[in-house]
């Protein structure tokens, strides 16, 4: 994992992609910086922060894209998947090294409160709490573009799928508001839910009859539940999605200067979760 | 020692590899020859883990290469048939990588590495990017990994493809130098290639298995029961007469006359090259020329691996049952045997 991890930050930063990504981020976090803080006098960092959240959609794809894609396009995964070091090392070695890449513009960001503080009163923890927040969002978004990588060949498609599912999670609050809150509606929502998640799972184990239990016990546990009381369902479709909102959980940070810890628990379990279903596409292609 | 068992990769209805089993021992120079797409890639993808078995299993060392596939592949360097290198990395840099890869301890890297440099003559290139390297040192530095660690096993799928005759040659001379140490796998849909290196040549064709013997039992095999090619110093008539007074003869065509010799084609049941050889002594005639009319590998391989089913069923059946009556008639190109 150590070589491949060396072998990709160096990487970065021997092309154009490692500094791009770090000087646009840092560009951008400057200038709400300065618009906000320095310009507007507002004491709190995490505001320019929040703002210049949108800027992940445009730089995490091209900090992923080429991670899983390229090394399948130009065949030197045979390098990586036939010497003696185990999948999952390989994909820890490359998220840890984009990880670090990102690290970058988030430590110079950790100046800002400080310069903050210099010249008057400053919101240290509340602002650190916030930058945490920011790298872990990062983190989950980086996850997702390695996810994207690895199921394809090509950059271009995997940087311009990753930009499509950044921006259905930036615009998912507000598509979670669309959702039918009667209790029929959320019924129906939450099987089609459930039968997604049975597409994945077949497409993981590739045993039709382990989806096909998980999709029977699951449909019948929710007419269960339904038939038993259907008032419990009025709302839960957009209750149970709403939870899954990235933006709010940085959002209790960076606004409502809470420490979330149910959001870090989120955030990190996303990224695992993302990570595991990267090794075991990989995994899974040996078999295709 | 790697052992391959009924190996089966499937692509929808399409058998890439279709039932293959074969043993490679320790020490050999094992050559996997065939026609482009017989699947001899996909075989060595299998072998090395980078592809997983539809059905079968491959043991290297003992260890399953699925079941425990860090030790498998440990004891395996692999050239695929493109060289898997980052161009964005000088060569040093990248074998250093490779080294770390391998989990090559850290106190024997550098030397290790400077072994491995020379061996592949690599040694000036180290500082170069591997962009700016022609398709010749690219391959070299393919190589080079495949050697790092020095693994028992060392497989490579095409190494001498796009090479000038020189770099052949110095490849040759390298997979001969490795084998002394290691066993080494090597694929090529060039028979001259195989037959100058390998001491076991398994051919494959449309994934399966045809034949596996060394070149040498190859050619015995076909040779036997087929013709002979003799030139006397005689007349065609006075050689003629003395051609059918051996019985093994049993017959003969005349190929071609100069003012004193005569070239004939002799068919022979079992082995007439001694009453022959008697029979012109007795009759004063001096045999100038006596010489195996077999079929060239050459050409058993391209009807072993021929398109047409029948074809090449008719060639495996040949040396299937090598006693067999041989109808074949060699067509040139037996010069170089």
């Amino acid at each position: 994992m150590k070589a491949i991890y060396k072998r990709e930050v160096s990487s970065y930063f021997n092309s154009m992609i490692g500094w791009i990504f770090v000087a646009v981020l840092t560009v951008f976090i400057g200038i709400y910086f300065f618009a906000y803080n320095l310009f507007q006098g507002y004491p709190y960092f995490s505001m320019a922060l929040g703002s210049s959240l949108f800027i992940f959609m445009v730089v995490i794809p091209i900090l992923t894209m080429r991670s899983m894609a390229d090394e399948r396009h130009t065949k030197t995964d045979q390098l990586l998947l036939t010497a003696p070091v185990s999948v999952t090392a390989v994909v820890m070695g490359k998220y840890l090294a984009m990880l670090t890449v990102f690290a970058v513009p988030v430590a110079i960001a950790c100046l800002c409160p400080l310069i903050i503080a210099l010249n008057g009163t400053a919101f240290l923890l509340a602002d650190y709490g916030a930058i945490l927040a920011f790298f872990l969002l990062g983190a989950v978004e980086i996850a997702v573009g390695l996810l994207i990588s690895s199921l394809t060949e090509s950059q271009i498609i995997a940087a311009v799928g990753t930009f499509g599912i950044l921006l259905l999670l930036y615009l998912w609050d507000g598509l979670v508001g669309f959702l039918p809150s009667t209790a029929q509606g959320s019924l129906i929502g939450l099987l089609v839910v459930l039968i997604l998640l049975c597409f994945l799972i077949n497409a993981l184990s590739d045993n039709w009859k382990v989806t096909a239990g998980v999709l029977v016990i699951g449909a019948a546990a929710l007419l269960a539940f339904y038939l038993r009381d259907s008032s419990a369902f009025a709302n839960l479709l957009p209750d149970v999605l709403g939870k899954f909102s990235l933006l709010s959980a940085f959002d209790s940070f960076s606004t409502d200067h809470v420490f979330d810890v149910p959001g870090i628990l989120l955030y990190v379990s996303i990224s695992a979760l993302l990570v595991f279903l990267t090794v075991q596409v990989i995994q899974k292609r040996r078999w295709n | 020692m790697i052992e391959v068992k009924n190996l089966v990769k499937r692509y929808g209805d399409h058998y890439a590899v279709d039932h293959l089993s074969f043993t490679v021992e320790d020490g050999q120079i094992f050559g996997f020859l065939g026609p482009n797409g017989a699947g001899k890639s996909t075989t060595m993808n299998i072998m090395t883990g980078y592809l997983a078995a539809t059905e079968g299993q491959v043991l290297v060392e003992g260890h399953d290469i699925l079941e425990e596939p860090e030790a498998a592949r440990a004891c395996i360097g692999y050239l695929p048939e493109i060289p898997p290198l980052y161009p964005d990395m000088t060569v040093e840099e990248y074998l250093r990588f490779c080294a770390e890869l391998k989990k090559i301890p850290k106190d024997q890297r550098e030397d290790q590495l400077n072994q491995v440099l020379a061996l592949t003559h690599l040694e000036d290139m180290s500082a170069r990017l591997i962009r700016n390297l022609s398709k010749g040192y690219r391959q070299r530095v393919g190589l080079a990994q495949a050697i790092l660690g020095f693994p028992k096993i060392i497989i490579l799928d095409e190494p001498t493809v796009g090479l000038d005759p020189k770099q052949v040659v110095e490849i040759r001379d390298l997979v001969r130098h490795l084998a002394k140490d290691h066993t080494v796998i090597l694929s090529s849909h060039i028979l001259s290639e195989i037959r100058a290196v390998c001491d076991h040549v398994l051919i494959i064709r449309k994934g399966r298995f045809v034949v596996c013997d060394t070149p040498e039992d190859l050619e015995e095999k076909l040779s036997s029961g087929s013709s002979l090619e003799v030139t006397a110093k005689a007349a065609p008539e006075q050689a003629e007469a003395v051609l059918r007074q051996v019985p093994a003869v049993s017959g003969y065509t005349l190929l071609g006359q100069t003012p004193d010799t005569a070239r004939f084609e002799v068919r022979m049941e079992g082995d007439a090259r001694e009453a022959l050889f008697y029979a012109f002594a007795e009759a004063r005639c001096p045999l100038v020329e006596l010489r195996p009319r077999m079929a060239s590998l050459e050409e058993v391989f391209l009807d072993l691996t021929d398109d047409d089913d029948t074809v090449a069923a008719q060639a495996a059946a040949l040396l299937q049952a090598p006693a067999a009556p041989v109808e074949k008639e060699g067509t040139g190109d037996e010069g170089d045997l």
